[in-house]
């Protein structure tokens, strides 16, 4: 149309140029930390025999879930195990809960303070809607040159992907709060706080916990993304089946991711109705 | 009634919208409030207000839906912040308070609150419920654990402690909502049409139990409802509400008997039926009557035996001589004694009689200066039935389609 072409692609280099140079020790900060979670967590997960872990786990998904859940855990853990997908698995799993502890620590605040100010939520909803439509992949190239190859983009590009919907429903879930309830506690001289506590977030505990478990689902379908940029576990495995062409082991990881899948739905679906009875 | 001003309003406005003080010059200029929200966007919800509710009284407030009812109620309690005006809470100005100061003075002085849709805590069992203020407070586990079950019991929800809000009625989460505030020893207790979610029996029970609570702790409260019936029942003095503004204050009987202008009268007549209902048709059977030469033993033991508090005395032509109080029977007996007479007869004390055309307007009236039953006589003073108060009230209150209808028609005046 024009022989001038937007230099949009530039403009997106030069601004990750900026950030690496003026950031970049906040970002090396940041890896360090994710690093140390997951391998702790690691190292916990593997060192451990793989039957105590699959037992606990199991119990785990029994006592928070049911029996169902829990005869599941254990029938499918021990499947993993018994194909050698141990160790991918652990790494998985370690990478996930690593994401979804970093989701919860920068989602939940941002959702209560998109919750709590008009001008928060509409500075903020067009951003959300930008993360969560742009494809999972471009995450990919900006996580790699900030952090590296490995666990740690894997982690950020998760990061990015699986913030929006606990963001939007921890905001969705306290505006829906009756307002005569927040009324009542403000009438009985609640602060600020006490409101919150007390009040907003319990009453919005059910749709808080249907965004936690929102995001762990896209969190897990990231994890076989971030096997793209090195991040060891079932997407990694999963990758070498495809590059490989070999159907039986892409299968197989991909069997053990829904299997993840599954275990951590039930248990954070599980939450959401802990949330005490409600009024009809 | 002890006359001290608990809560003071003085030209207190509240407007709703971006920039709400555009709404005062253009009402001062002679600006509808339908032209305010038309064309500067502006929702007038209440417009100068200046109020003193008493010590101890319970006061109403009433009219139309969207008449300002419950902006003024929140305004009270600075739940909405008033665009303009003051709020005096005993010699405390409520609205010069800071957030911090309004916080604390919501927990130390006043208030309870009761809402229409119950707004008790679904999370909560009915005890962490009423602790709710207690809590905020900072008041110790036992302590508060104490004075909930106080205020549980108080409203009849003994053995429902553990249970959670989905699992009472209606009524009972009202009954919640009401503890919750009672819970916290309020002076003030603001009710939002606090009955009107109830269905008609429970309501009233309601209102009983409200009066009869009311009778032991003398609050101040402020009470909203839409229907005249209540406030009749419920309201020392009754405000009635027009388009944010409040054109009458007084007492039941003024507001029926003096209607401010055409408004109020619109308001009360769908349901004042004083000139159309007459004594005979309201007046009841009489159960029990003394003789004039029953001794006052055989009048006691009517009294006793009809459950009565005071009993009509007749002569052999049925025709009304007097009225007795069970308590001044016993008085008399009792002087009698002491001072060693022998008691023939019971002192009657004269009382004032109706006729059945007697219209229900004169009723009142009448009514509301005996303390015992209007007595129904014909023209030759013989006892036809009685009037009883409460038959009065039943009479002025009309049914809920009634209600419906007058507002309608108040609406198009
Ligand atoms: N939060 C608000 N924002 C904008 N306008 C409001 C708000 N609250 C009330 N209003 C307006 O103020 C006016 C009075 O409303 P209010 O709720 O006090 O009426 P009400 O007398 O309590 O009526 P109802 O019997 O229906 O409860 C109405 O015109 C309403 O539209
Ligand atoms: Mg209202």
């Amino acid at each position: 149309m024009f022989d001038f072409r937007i230099p949009l692609r530039d403009w997106v280099e030069a601004f990750v140029d900026f950030l690496q140079t003026y950031l970049g020790a906040f970002f090396d900060g940041f890896a360090d930390v994710t690093e140390t979670i997951i391998d702790a967590l690691l190292a916990v997960l593997q060192g451990s025999p793989s039957i105590v872990v699959i037992v606990v786990l199991s119990l785990l998904a029994f006592w928070l879930a049911g029996w169902r859940t829990g005869l599941f855990a254990l029938l499918g853990l021990f499947l993993v195990e018994n194909i050698g997908l141990w160790t991918p698995f652990l790494q998985t799993l370690a990478l996930v809960l690593t994401a979804q502890i970093l989701i919860m620590i920068v989602g939940i605040p941002l959702g209560i303070l998109s919750a709590s100010s008009d001008t928060a939520e509409k500075i903020m909803r067009p951003i959300l809607d930008f993360m969560q439509t742009m494809p999972a992949f471009v995450y990919l190239v900006p996580a790699v040159i900030f952090f590296g190859i490995g666990l740690v983009p894997g982690v950020v590009a998760t990061l990015v992907f699986a913030l929006p919907p606990l963001i939007r429903l921890v905001n969705l879930g306290i505006r829906q709060v009756p307002s005569d309830l927040v009324e009542a506690a403000e009438a009985f001289g609640s602060t600020g706080w006490q409101k919150l506590v007390k009040v907003q977030f319990p009453v919005a505990l059910p749709t808080i916990m249907a965004g936690i478990n929102q995001s762990i689902m896209l969190n897990l379908s990231m994890v076989v993304i971030a096997g793209m940029i090195g991040a060891r576990g079932l997407g990694a495995e999963v990758l070498r089946g495809i590059q490989r062409i070999n159907v039986g082991q892409g299968f197989e990881a991909g069997l053990a991711v829904v299997i993840l899948a599954i275990v951590l739905d039930r248990i954070t679906a599980s939450f959401g109705k802990a949330g005490g009875p409600k009024t009809g | 009634m002890d006359r001290k001003p608990k809560i003071r309003t003085r030209n207190l406005s509240k407007v709703f919208g971006p920039r709400p003080e555009r709404a005062f010059t253009f009402l001062k200029e002679g600006g509808s409030k339908l032209e305010a929200q038309e064309k500067l966007g502006l929702a007038v919800g209440v417009y100068d207000v200046s109020l003193d509710i008493y010590e101890g009284e319970t006061f109403v407030l009433m009219g139309l839906s969207g008449s300002g009812k419950s902006t003024l109620l929140r305004l009270l309690n600075r739940l909405h912040e008033p665009t303009a005006g003051q709020i005096f809470i005993d010699d405390i100005e409520l609205t010069a308070l800071n957030k911090r100061e309004l916080i604390e003075a919501r927990r130390t002085k006043f208030m309870g609150m009761v809402f229409q849709q119950f707004a008790i805590l679904p999370h909560r069992t009915v005890l962490e419920n009423v602790e709710y203020g207690l809590e905020v407070q900072g008041v110790d586990k036992a302590q508060r654990r104490e004075k909930a079950l106080e205020a549980t019991e108080l409203v009849g929800l003994k053995g429902w402690e553990d249970s959670y809000p989905s699992q009472l009625s209606g009524g009972m989460q009202q009954r919640v909502g009401l503890a919750r505030s009672l819970a916290v020893d309020a002076d003030i207790l603001l009710m939002d049409e606090a009955f009107s979610a109830l269905d008609p029996l429970i309501r009233k029970e309601m209102q009983d139990e409200l009066i009869e609570l009311q009778s032991r702790m003398n609050k101040t409260i402020v009470f909203v409802t839409h229907d005249l019936d209540e406030a009749l029942k419920l309201g020392d003095r009754i405000a009635i509400m027009k388009d944010a503004q409040v054109v009458q204050v007084g007492t039941a009987e003024e507001i029926l008997t003096a209607p401010a202008d055409d408004y109020v009268k619109a308001f009360v007549e769908g349901v004042d039926r004083t000139g159309v209902l007459t004594a005979g048709s309201i007046m009841q059977p009489v159960k029990e009557t003394a003789h004039v030469r029953d001794g006052p033993r055989t009048i006691l033991t009517k009294l006793r035996r009809s459950g009565l508090s005071g009993i009509l005395v007749v002569d052999s032509e049925r025709q009304v001589q007097g009225y007795l109080t069970s308590e001044n029977l016993v008085e008399q007996l009792e002087s009698a004694r002491a001072s060693q007479e022998r008691l023939e007869m019971a002192r009657v004390d004269e009382i004032v009689t109706v006729s059945e055309e007697t219209p229900l307007q004169d009723l009142i009236a009448i009514a509301s200066e005996t303390s015992g039953p209007v007595p129904v006589v014909d023209d030759r003073q013989r006892l036809r039935g009685v009037v009883v108060k409460g038959s009065i009230l039943a009479a002025l209150a009309p049914t809920d389609t009634e209600t419906d209808a007058a507002s309608q028609e108040a609406t198009s005046v």
